[in-house]
């Protein structure tokens, strides 16, 4: 059995440090597997959060060797032998312990967007809707939450005091989503503008990019709901218009 | 004396996943003060992992379709041993459940008339399930947790309940713990809904997740409530099996609802040579019907591949066993051959991308390897259908916690299914019984005290025995004595086994303060995994005869006797369990009808 270097980032809110593990690993094994096995056998105590270990409920993200990744999707033989592999916590949230954070902002957010608001149904009390208009919104509903997005957006990564005037883009997806949803009636697009702060995203995809799902978040998310933004609230016509009916 | 928080409700739903979300959600809607307490964060729970869909009789694919026919797939599915009152209302129900999920918000694959689209599973006559590609269990939490987010139910996120209190024999509250802080907390609550789950964590090889460790049917055994149909474990017949580490992980019965079929080490297709006798007039005898069958299903006769779980892992168990398995010791599953490579990459995109990067296997173009994986338990807290109050005053259990529904082996789709259904009767059932109480119960000091000081102890007492090595020799225990085939003898040792391994639980030390330490959790986790353990093999070794999931090696015939009872096991007085046979309700006579009915394929 091959032995893997590992440094995990251990300790809490007050500080803490990387300590070295040495830890068999068998073959095939995910990152979070080796972080298992030194939770089994040389730190009980080690946090971590994981539930699924198959790439579906987004609670084991950290930053591996410097990138965001799920650790249960993170296979040990992709990083070269004999090198450790370093595991932080995702920093853009604050640090519980160990490789835990406190994601709650993001449980936050989430309150804050007006519910969905379907049109009543048709005649027979089904909802008719073709396959082609509910993909975009099957594709936004890939979401499991990782927070991975949220993690490497800079607008909150590099200034936490943005986090009160900007949703990130996980929220900008689940925006989208409701506002391409074929059965929705709410209007939210004064709370993208203003609330969610879609204005400080400027495109530089980091969030497509470390998405596990494979969201196209920049392009088929953020810039369609840039777009509803400018399209009323900066439409030279619309604001005369606007302006002229008040 | 240690301290905790104390907060008061109506109601405290323990669990969030789809049942604990669809009873909070009711709880809340009927005027309780509801609590939502769960392990983990919200929407991180099990159903999320859900891969196939929720089965509902809606007739979208097949007109033909109704509640009466889904009964009867139900029924027999579970080899009649289910509560019918819950599989007729489950059948009742679970369309109008699927629509009110829509009506939420949720978006299911359409048909081309823009309705939702039904796929077929195992042992259901028709193309039943409603679905999303193959994470509908996503699409159902995310849809019910952020309808649920503003309907004023306070979420206690990370937070974990250890025990429940009563006053005299009326539930009371419950104690837990904040993972993150360690700190205790108690809820004063008239009625509790326990959502949690099953046990796949106590056995080595298994698609359950970490919370999976019977938090639910200990608390309401320890609390006197009846576990029934606990020898009924589900060995899904396809987990992934290499590599080692991903060894149990689901590969949906999507695989074969959409085409997939398995072959042994020779291609051949074996499962047209496992086709018992009580299926065998709806199910395909020759590969060219059965090929039929996915394109028309009112003419042509189901596919052995999708016969219900329990045949099918019993069929993969014997392939492998006689020499004809996979290099690692399971079987092939074969949609690569059989369905264009688009095709797959649509309709299962979470298996191509999970064996893509998990064994670097196209499943476009290879077969995969898979073979059982522990991944449902049957049985579960003893309810009444119609409110799905326990046997204890105040308590409540939905979803796979709760006993019942699916009797000795589940049908696929029917848990996504019983969730909703359930979970909504749950958190009906709970705010109707609070409303009904003249004098709110209270919670005894003395005991929450004692309790608490029960929790902490592992700090105190410097043990020599790891929860993480207790928790690897249960595992091996439950795998290796209490699996697919059972045998008096391995069940007896099994039980020896669990037992010491109560005694060395109790001697359980954790390293560490109490801040998120998942040693202390799993310390805690650990008891209820071995007490549920116990009631497993004890059923297991009561019931004499094989039915359903349950094989026994030294009984091998479905007895006519043994149908009549299910099995029941409640704590004695001296705190060890105590076995009862109790004798199945009586199925009315329209409905036995049903059941009994022969299936007519074809004009």
């Amino acid at each position: 059995m091959p032995e893997v270097a590992m440094k995990v980032f251990r300790g809490d809110s007050s500080g803490g440090e990387f300590v070295d593990y040495t830890v068999d690993a068998d073959e095939g094994q995910v990152v979070l597997d080796v972080i298992h096995t030194i939770q089994a056998t040389q730190a009980s105590d080690l946090a971590v959060r994981w539930n699924c270990k198959a790439g579906k409920c987004g609670s084991c993200s950290a930053e591996v060797n410097g990138l965001p990744k799920l650790m249960c999707m993170t296979r040990v033989n992709s990083f070269r032998p004999g090198e450790p592999i370093t595991v932080a916590p995702i920093k853009t949230f604050p640090l519980i312990k160990d490789l835990v954070t406190d994601v709650s902002f993001n449980y936050g957010v989430a309150k804050e967007i007006p519910a969905f608001r379907p049109r009543p149904p048709e005649a027979d009390g089904r909802y008719r809707m073709m396959q082609e208009d509910i993909e975009r919104g099957q594709e936004f509903r890939k979401c499991i939450e990782c927070f991975l997005c949220q993690n490497v957006c800079h607008v909150i990564r590099d200034h936490p005091d943005n986090k009160p005037r900007f949703y990130g883009p996980r929220f900008f997806v689940r925006l989208a989503e409701l506002e391409m949803h074929p059965l929705d009636t709410e209007d939210r697009t004064e709370l993208i503008r203003k609330a969610a702060g879609i204005g400080m995203c400027n495109i530089t995809k980091c969030c497509t990019e470390v998405c596990p799902e494979d969201i196209h978040i920049t392009d088929n998310a953020i810039i369609p709901l840039k777009e509803r933004v400018a399209d009323r609230f900066y439409d030279p016509f619309r604001w005369i218009f606007g302006k002229l009916r008040a | 004396m240690p301290e905790y928080e104390t907060h008061d409700f109506d109601v405290v739903v323990v669990g969030a996943g789809g049942a604990g979300l669809r009873a909070a959600i009711e709880a809340s809607a009927r005027g309780a003060r509801t609590a939502l307490v769960c392990k983990s964060l919200l929407g991180k729970a099990h159903t999320v992992m859900a891969e196939g869909g929720i089965a509902a009789a809606m007739g979208n694919v097949y007109p033909e379709d109704n509640w009466q026919v889904h009964f009867r797939d139900t029924m027999r599915g579970g080899k009649m041993l289910n509560n019918w009152r819950m599989a007729q209302l489950h059948a009742q129900e679970a369309p109008e459940r699927v629509y009110e999920l829509e009506r939420w918000g949720a978006l299911f694959d359409r048909t081309k008339d823009g309705l939702i689209l039904q796929r077929p599973f195992g042992g259901h006559r028709y193309d039943r399930l409603a679905h999303v590609g193959d994470r509908t269990g996503l699409e159902m939490i995310r849809t019910l947790q952020q309808h649920a987010v503003h309907k004023g139910i306070d979420v206690f996120m990370e937070c974990a309940i250890s025990r429940l209190l009563k006053d005299g024999d009326r539930i009371s509250g419950a104690l837990g713990y904040w993972r993150e802080s360690g700190r205790l907390i108690l809820f004063r609550a008239k009625a509790v809904v326990l959502a949690t789950g099953g046990v796949g964590r106590a056995f080595a090889v298994t698609s359950n997740s970490w919370e999976y460790t019977g938090d639910g049917h200990a608390l309401a055994y320890w609390a006197g409530a009846d576990l029934i149909d606990m020898e009924f474990v589900q060995f899904h017949p396809t987990g992934m099996v290499w590599p080692p580490s991903v060894r149990g992980i689901l590969v949906t019965e999507g695989v074969r609802g959409d085409g997939g079929t398995l072959r042994n080490s020779e291609g051949e297709r074996f499962m047209f040579r496992y086709i018992p006798e009580y299926f065998r007039v709806e199910t395909a005898e020759a590969e060219e019907e059965a090929d039929r069958w996915y394109e028309d299903k009112v003419n042509n006769r189901r596919t052995p591949d999708l016969l219900p779980r329990d045949e099918v892992a019993r069929a993969i168990n014997s392939e492998v066993k006689a020499g004809r398995g996979s290099p690692h010791g399971g079987v092939y599953l074969d949609i690569a051959t059989r369905r264009p490579a688009e095709y797959i990459r649509r309709r299962l995109p979470s298996m191509f991308h999970q064996f893509k990067q998990l064994a670097d296997v196209d499943i476009t173009t290879t077969q995969m390897e898979v073979g059982p994986t522990m991944h449902y338990i049957m049985g579960g807290v003893r309810v009444d259908p119609d409110t799905a109050a326990a046997t204890v005053p105040g308590l409540f259990a939905a979803g796979e916690c709760a006993g019942g529904m699916h009797g000795a082996n589940r049908l696929g789709g029917n848990s996504l299914s019983d969730l909703l259904v359930f979970g909504l009767r749950a958190g009906a059932g709970a705010a109707e019984y609070t409303n009904g109480l003249s004098n709110a119960p209270a919670v005894n000091a003395a005991e929450a005290e004692a309790i608490a000081r029960d929790m902490l102890v592992p700090f105190e007492r410097k043990g020599d025995e790891s929860p993480y090595a207790l928790q690897h020799q249960l595992q091996e225990t439950m795998h290796n004595l209490v699996g697919i085939i059972r045998t008096e003898g391995e069940l007896q040792r099994a039980l020896v086994d669990i037992r010491e391994l109560k005694e060395r639980a109790e001697r359980t030390g954790v390293e560490g303060n109490r801040q998120y330490n998942p040693g202390w959790h799993l310390a805690m986790d650990l008891r209820a995994m071995l007490s549920i353990s116990e009631a497993i093999a004890l059923a297991a070794i009561e019931r004499k005869e094989s039915r359903g999931a349950h094989t026994r090696d030294d009984y091998p015939e479905t007895s006519r006797d043994w149908g009549r009872f299910n099995i029941a096991v409640r704590i004695g007085a001296n705190g060890e369990p105590t076995i009862a046979r109790e004798p199945l309700p009586e199925m009315p006579s329209e409905l036995r009808a049903l059941v009994e009915q022969e299936v007519k394929i074809g004009a």
